[in-house]
């Protein structure tokens, strides 16, 4: 990895779990998603310098910031961090340049005006320069956070869920500026979020993180399409998740036979996983297609499954329809648009059928 | 008649006690204000003390402890040659202790608002402890530090009990207004009395007023 990069690995068991190594090169975003109180600004506060874990190493840039080990630490005013925080923490008693300027310290006098100009035009705020945090919107206070981390000429940018205080079109519009913002950093960019969706539309890379552990670091597409366990599908939003028996594989066919419910199903070819081993397996809801009751078609030969509707709701203009197959008492989750719930005259009692796409089905170790 | 030599010896320990206290008061108020630790109930109660027990008690308890024969006594005669009970210096220590309530209290508040991420904020752009204090913590915390001097000030001119009881009367050295006035009272010099009231009146409520009216000040140009 090129030299600009961040290595961290950190271990702690309290206060708070850690349990993390990861590494961002310089000009990549990686997105911390977990849910609230799984450890990611902590994570990011201990990157900073502002806590203390008990075992680590942290290499910036090719300096070492922590090595618990050799004892060494260095103190956060010395480490080369851009951070912004999740409620800004602008300075309530300076105005947007005096944000700005304080973070500009190691630069001689008369450097500082100009560069302070750089930063404020950077971020599109040259008319707003003499205005009070208090006077500035939710997304022109987000842009001071931003430049005045940027002030510090970082080594790396943290950004501790900076678009949860600002209205959707305001987020989107920030999106943008941090995407173009990337492309003149060559510095690595560590976001906080607990919105997988922001994570997606951002992240180079995304590290899933829960209890203080990073459980997958990977694409956006591939922690998607092909989480590492369970625990992973299920905080990324999959709730059909469930436990089936591998039955056998066809090398030739290029398929996995995967027992479950009663049923075989067909899933991509696996040869990893043994025969008779349990494994878990997770399938997108988009990847689960109804049968329709009046016109079959071709594609409903792939793993059908029939069962009974136990429920069915209306969510503005989609419909959730939770369906028992038939002999057990497994739910499977999907979604349709409600016009087709209704063309289809799907109803709690009644008998459907889907097909679980085979390409969909993704098979996962058990944890 | 107006004793301005007893408003002089107020006026100067008032704003003596009010210069010793500030230093000490903003060590004590932060780490009040941020820092969890055992016995910090215990050391906030300590410092509430002078607000509730009489003044003649928190009085009788300083004069035993100023005593040539009380270790504080004959230490402080030891460095300096002279005594602390009826004297000027004795007289400040005892104002500077009955004040500490009215200094910290109103500094504890305002240091305990400026949020926790502000001076991590601070950190992060590279600014060490102490230009934090001067760039983030004391512009924000300065109109609790204000009316802690103002309060520290206003009161020391006020404060009866403790100084008769330490001080007592002398001329020049320990004669503060108000036992001035006390003094004219028992004379049946209500005239001096009242003079002399409506002056110690007049100052405290400006001081009080103006200490109102630059917090409002101050409150209205960061809500613009």
């Amino acid at each position: 990895m090129p030299n600009n990069a961040i290595h961290i690995s950190l271990r702690q068991d309290a206060p708070i779990p850690l349990a993390v190594e990861l590494s961002c090169a310089g000009g990549e975003i990686l997105v911390l998603v977990g849910p609230s109180g799984s450890g990611k600004t902590t994570l990011l506060r201990a990157i900073a310098g502002l806590l203390n874990p008990a075992q680590g190493r942290i290499e910036c840039n090719g300096e070492t910031w922590l090595d618990t080990a050799a004892g060494t630490r260095i103190p956060l005013q010395q480490r080369r961090v851009g951070m912004v925080f999740q409620h800004y923490a602008l300075f309530p008693h300076l105005t947007a340049q005096e944000n700005i300027a304080i973070a500009l310290g190691h630069l001689n006098p008369a450097q500082r005006e100009p560069r302070t100009r750089e930063l404020l035009e950077l971020v599109h705020l040259k008319n707003l320069d003499r205005r009070l945090p208090t006077q500035l919107s939710g997304g022109q206070q987000q842009r001071v956070a931003v430049a005045r981390a940027l002030a510090r000429d970082p080594r790396v940018l943290l950004l501790d869920e900076p678009f949860s205080a600002v209205d959707q079109q305001t987020r989107r519009k920030l999106v943008r500026e941090l995407a173009q913002l990337r492309g003149r950093l060559n510095i690595p960019i560590i976001h906080v979020t607990h919105d997988l969706n922001e994570a997606r539309q951002i992240a180079d890379r995304i590290c899933i993180i829960h209890h203080g552990a990073a459980l997958q670091i990977d694409t956006p597409d591939a922690i998607m399409g092909r989480p590492k366990n369970s625990r992973v599908a299920s905080l990324i939003g999959h709730y059909n998740i469930f436990e089936g028996t591998i039955a056998a594989h066809d090398a030739n066919a290029g398929e996995t036979r995967l027992s479950w419910a009663g049923l075989e199903l067909q899933t991509p070819y696996r040869p990893e996983f043994a025969a008779g081993q349990k494994v878990e397996w997770v399938i997108p809801e988009d990847q689960m297609v109804l049968h329709q009751r009046r016109r079959p078609s071709a594609g409903e030969r792939e793993n059908p499954v029939i069962g009974v509707i136990e429920e069915c709701t209306q969510l503005g203009h989609n419909t959730n329809i939770a369906m028992k197959p038939r002999h057990c008492e497994i739910l499977l989750n999907f979604t349709v648009p409600a016009h087709v719930a209704r063309r289809n005259d799907l109803r709690e009692g009644e008998e459907i059928g889907v097909s679980l796409l085979q390409q969909g089905i993704h098979l996962m170790e058990k944890s | 008649m107006m004793d301005w030599q007893a408003l002089k010896l107020s006026l100067l320990l008032g704003g003596c006690t009010a210069a010793l206290l500030l230093p000490c008061a903003v060590i004590v108020s932060r780490w009040l204000a941020w820092r969890r630790f055992r016995g910090r109930n215990l050391a906030q109660a300590a410092i509430a003390l002078p607000l509730i027990l009489p003044p003649t008690v928190l009085g009788y308890f300083l004069l035993t402890s100023f005593g040539n024969q009380s270790p504080v006594g004959a230490a402080f005669n030891a460095l300096f040659g002279e005594g602390l009970v009826f004297s000027f210096q004795g007289l400040l220590l005892a104002s500077f202790i009955f004040n500490i309530p009215f200094a910290v209290q109103p500094m504890q508040n305002a240091f305990r608002t400026i949020p926790n991420d502000l001076r991590e904020a601070a950190w992060c752009c590279g600014l060490n402890g102490w230009r934090t204090f001067w760039k983030i913590e004391l512009p924000l915390a300065w109109p609790g530090i204000l009316s802690a001097l103002v309060l520290t000030f206003a009161h020391t001119l006020g404060e009866f009990g403790v100084v008769l009881m330490v001080g007592g009367n002398i001329p020049g050295e320990t004669r503060t207004i108000a036992i001035a006035i006390y003094d004219r009272v028992q004379a049946f010099d209500n005239r001096s009395a009242g003079l002399m009231s409506a002056v110690l009146l007049l100052i405290s409520m400006t001081a009080i007023t103006l200490m109102y009216a630059f917090n409002d000040r101050l409150d209205r140009r960061r809500a613009e």
